[in-house]
């Protein structure tokens, strides 16, 4: 099995953290990745913000970069659901079609298609998931509140592995944090308030640290919470799953 | 004003959103209760999106079967191409009948064609009928919720209103003499008019009947009371049998308010004795709406408002920001095909996060139709040469990894170099109220150079 590992452009120059702790995390579960070097965006701020025709190049590019592997995995859940959902503005060849079947967020591929649940991970605090929308109601990574179904998440399968992890439960499980691409600037009143309901649901629910699948969403609380100086850590779940403090 | 303007006004008073905030999902989570005590709740809204497609596929056999039947029963029927001809039909039936006062039920039809003030201006009086409708109206604005019209509205300032308008006394808000004193005052209002108008929430093909859903009983006693009963519909209420009730009144109320079944689903088919029955069947930019592939299932809406109740951006920016009849995420898929550039903030006031795709009880997929308004509108509207600009250099950036890894590096050392009083001023809106991530040394690029060589 060949994987493309797909380390989103805003993680790639901000967060690089988090893509090491994906790789190696990859690498612990015996996965043989690859990182192709001429990787940079899937589009989606171009196309989430009304410009889908000038993020063709960028579209064309994660295809050619990715187009010779079995799975894409990618510490995101936005991008892997542009990639499945948005693609539609290039024509579908063989490799796009392909790309688009096999491009997987990193729990659901962890989860799914590893079957793997118990990562060997060690954390002993209290987390607070912020189930981020995209992963959520896009790639169903997990039961979504308004829909009458079994239960069930990828993410907190994982979690519930972890040595010492604690999973908190929140008032309002799986609402929007307000991020939102370029709605977090065009729509800045309503995004920030977003961002401080969750993160006060987060501290009201007794969180030590807030954990998502997307860091796009954790920038935009990380951000507030330094700003308000409040008493949570934002971690991304591949630098928990990764982890054995 | 743009929807986001309109919205950070709103939010100037963070008391009163988060009281708005925490109503609508207190009704939110009704439904949530609602829903999920019902078994095969997948399966229903399967059934009712199914009907829907197919009622509008074939919307044209349905609406002259509906016709047909409705004149069989001796009803009334006219046709109205926009809210203009809707107005005229209405003030011509109420000038036959010589019907000076007039009581209304909750028709958010009505609102769109903007029925109120073209009857007024003739000297009709025109009531609202359901207490909230009622409430905005003595406040002359608008409702800012399709279900709960006065939601922005907190009983305080329904007690001043009512001490201004219905001499009141000063209650601190108490719900039950407000209420107590609204119906006194309404049913003065139903014994006196002569004419009664409702909106149509599911009008019945194969039978020619159609039903009306109020929680207050107040459309059945302007029906009942007044002599002449006047329907008001959009030609995408129709369903085509009397079967397919059971679908919709089922969705319907627990959609809207959690509710088993609205408190009075009201079937009218002919009219009494001696009285006068009409439907006015209206298109009024729907035919438009379902030629445009993308967004025709926009009309499968049975108008329960889960969509805003659901929404985090609408409990948080109230209704009127939407600047629209209909506002929320319904509305902002509605609206744009009427005017796109009037509408063009609203399929951006959204962080597509679906979840009202998802509550939608006959499955719209509102926020896919959202992203696909954006598209068009980016197009077809003048957009700000900065956001242009800027997308079309990102989008050449991210055609070509070696321009990004040269951008890259600089936004990160500005980052870390930049003192905070140039990074958050005013151009980067980001910073108002949050801070920016502090910009590491070595990209993940960077690094994974770095341990290449190293392992060679
Ligand atoms: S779009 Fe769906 S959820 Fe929204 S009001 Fe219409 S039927 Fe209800």
């Amino acid at each position: 099995m060949k994987v493309g590992l797909f380390i989103p452009c805003y993680i790639n120059q901000l967060y690089p953290q988090v893509g090491i702790a994906t790789l190696e995390l990859l690498e612990k579960l015996n996965v043989n990745v690859a990182y192709p070097s001429g990787q940079t965006c899937c589009g989606q701020p171009m196309a989430n913000s009304g410009y889908e025709y000038e993020s063709v190049g960028a579209c064309n590019n994660f295809v050619d970069n990715f187009k010779d592997f079995d799975y894409v995995v990618t510490p995101s859940g936005s991008c892997a659901y542009h990639v499945k959902k948005h693609y539609d503005i290039i024509p579908q060849t063989e490799d796009v079609i392909n790309v688009r079947n096999n491009v997987y967020e990193l729990c659901d591929f962890i989860v799914n298609i590893l079957k793997v649940k118990n990562v060997n991970a060690k954390f002993p605090y209290k987390i607070g998931i912020h189930k981020s929308c995209h992963g959520l109601r896009g790639l169903r990574l997990g039961s979504c509140s308004e829909l009458v179904g079994p239960s069930f998440s990828s993410i907190e399968d994982l979690l519930n592995e972890v040595e010492g992890a604690q999973l908190i439960s929140l008032a309002r499980k799986d609402e929007c944090c307000g991020f939102g691409g370029t709605f977090a600037v065009t729509e800045e009143a309503i995004s920030v308030k977003m961002g401080k309901d969750k993160i006060k649901d987060h501290l009201d629910s007794g969180a030590e640290v807030i954990t998502a699948t997307d860091t796009s969403c954790l920038m935009h609380l990380e951000g507030l919470i330094n700003r308000n100086k409040q008493p949570l850590k934002v971690l991304h779940i591949a630098e928990i799953l990764n982890s054995s403090i | 004003m743009n929807h986001s303007k309109a919205a950070s006004i709103f939010n100037k008073d963070e008391k009163k959103v988060d009281w708005h905030d925490k109503a609508l999902w207190f009704v939110r989570h009704k439904r949530d209760k609602a829903v999920h005590a019902v078994e095969g709740w997948e399966s229903l809204r399967n059934y009712g999106h199914g009907i829907k497609a197919h009622t509008l596929s074939n919307l044209d056999n349905y609406l002259i079967q509906f016709e047909e039947n409705a004149l069989k029963n001796g009803v009334q029927v006219h046709w109205a191409a926009n809210g203009d001809e809707h107005n005229k039909i209405v003030h011509g039936i109420l000038k036959e009948h010589n019907a000076k006062k007039v009581v209304k039920s909750k028709s958010m039809l009505t609102e769109e064609c903007h029925l109120n003030p073209f009857l007024e201006a003739d000297g009709i009086e025109v009531i609202d009928t359901d207490l909230g409708e009622r409430i905005v109206q003595l406040a002359k604005e608008s409702p800012s919720h399709i279900v709960l019209p006065a939601i922005h509205k907190t009983k305080e300032e329904v007690d001043e209103l009512f001490q201004e308008h219905l001499g009141t006394k000063p209650s601190g808000g108490d719900p039950q003499y407000l209420t107590g004193e609204a119906r006194k005052h309404l049913r003065k209002k139903f014994i006196s008019a002569d004419a009664a108008i409702t909106g149509v929430n599911f009008a019945i093909a194969e039978t020619g009947g159609f039903v009306v859903c109020t929680n207050e009983g107040n459309a059945d006693m302007g029906a009942h009371l007044a002599p002449v009963h006047i329907a008001c519909m959009g030609i995408e209420k129709l369903i085509p049998k009397q079967e397919h009730l059971g679908v919709f009144l089922r969705l319907l109320a627990r959609s809207a308010t959690g509710q088993p079944i609205t408190t009075y689903s009201s079937h009218f088919k002919k009219p009494v004795n001696g009285n006068k029955m009409h439907i006015v069947i209206v298109d009024n930019g729907r035919t438009e709406q379902l030629s445009r592939p993308d967004f025709r299932a926009s009309l499968h809406c049975i108008r329960c408002g889960a969509c805003m109740n659901t929404c985090p951006i609408y409990r948080r920016s109230g209704g009127h920001s939407y600047d629209a009849t209909i506002p929320g995420p319904i509305g902002s898929i509605l609206s744009p095909g009427k005017d796109l550039t009037k509408h063009s903030s609203l399929p951006f006031a959204s962080t597509l996060c679906g979840s009202c795709s998802d509550v939608c009880p006959v499955k719209i997929d509102i926020h896919s139709q959202l992203y696909k308004w954006r598209q068009i509108i980016t197009k077809e509207t003048p957009q700000p040469f900065v956001k242009k600009t800027s997308m079309k250099m990102m989008g050449k950036v991210f055609a070509k990894p070696m321009q990004f890894e040269r951008i890259g590096k600089v936004a990160r050392w500005s980052l870390r170099n930049l003192p905070k009083g140039v990074i958050n001023s005013k151009p980067n809106v980001w910073g108002k109220e949050r801070d920016l991530p502090s910009g590491p040394t070595e990209s993940f690029d960077d690094w994974y150079k770095k341990r290449k060589d190293n392992e060679q």
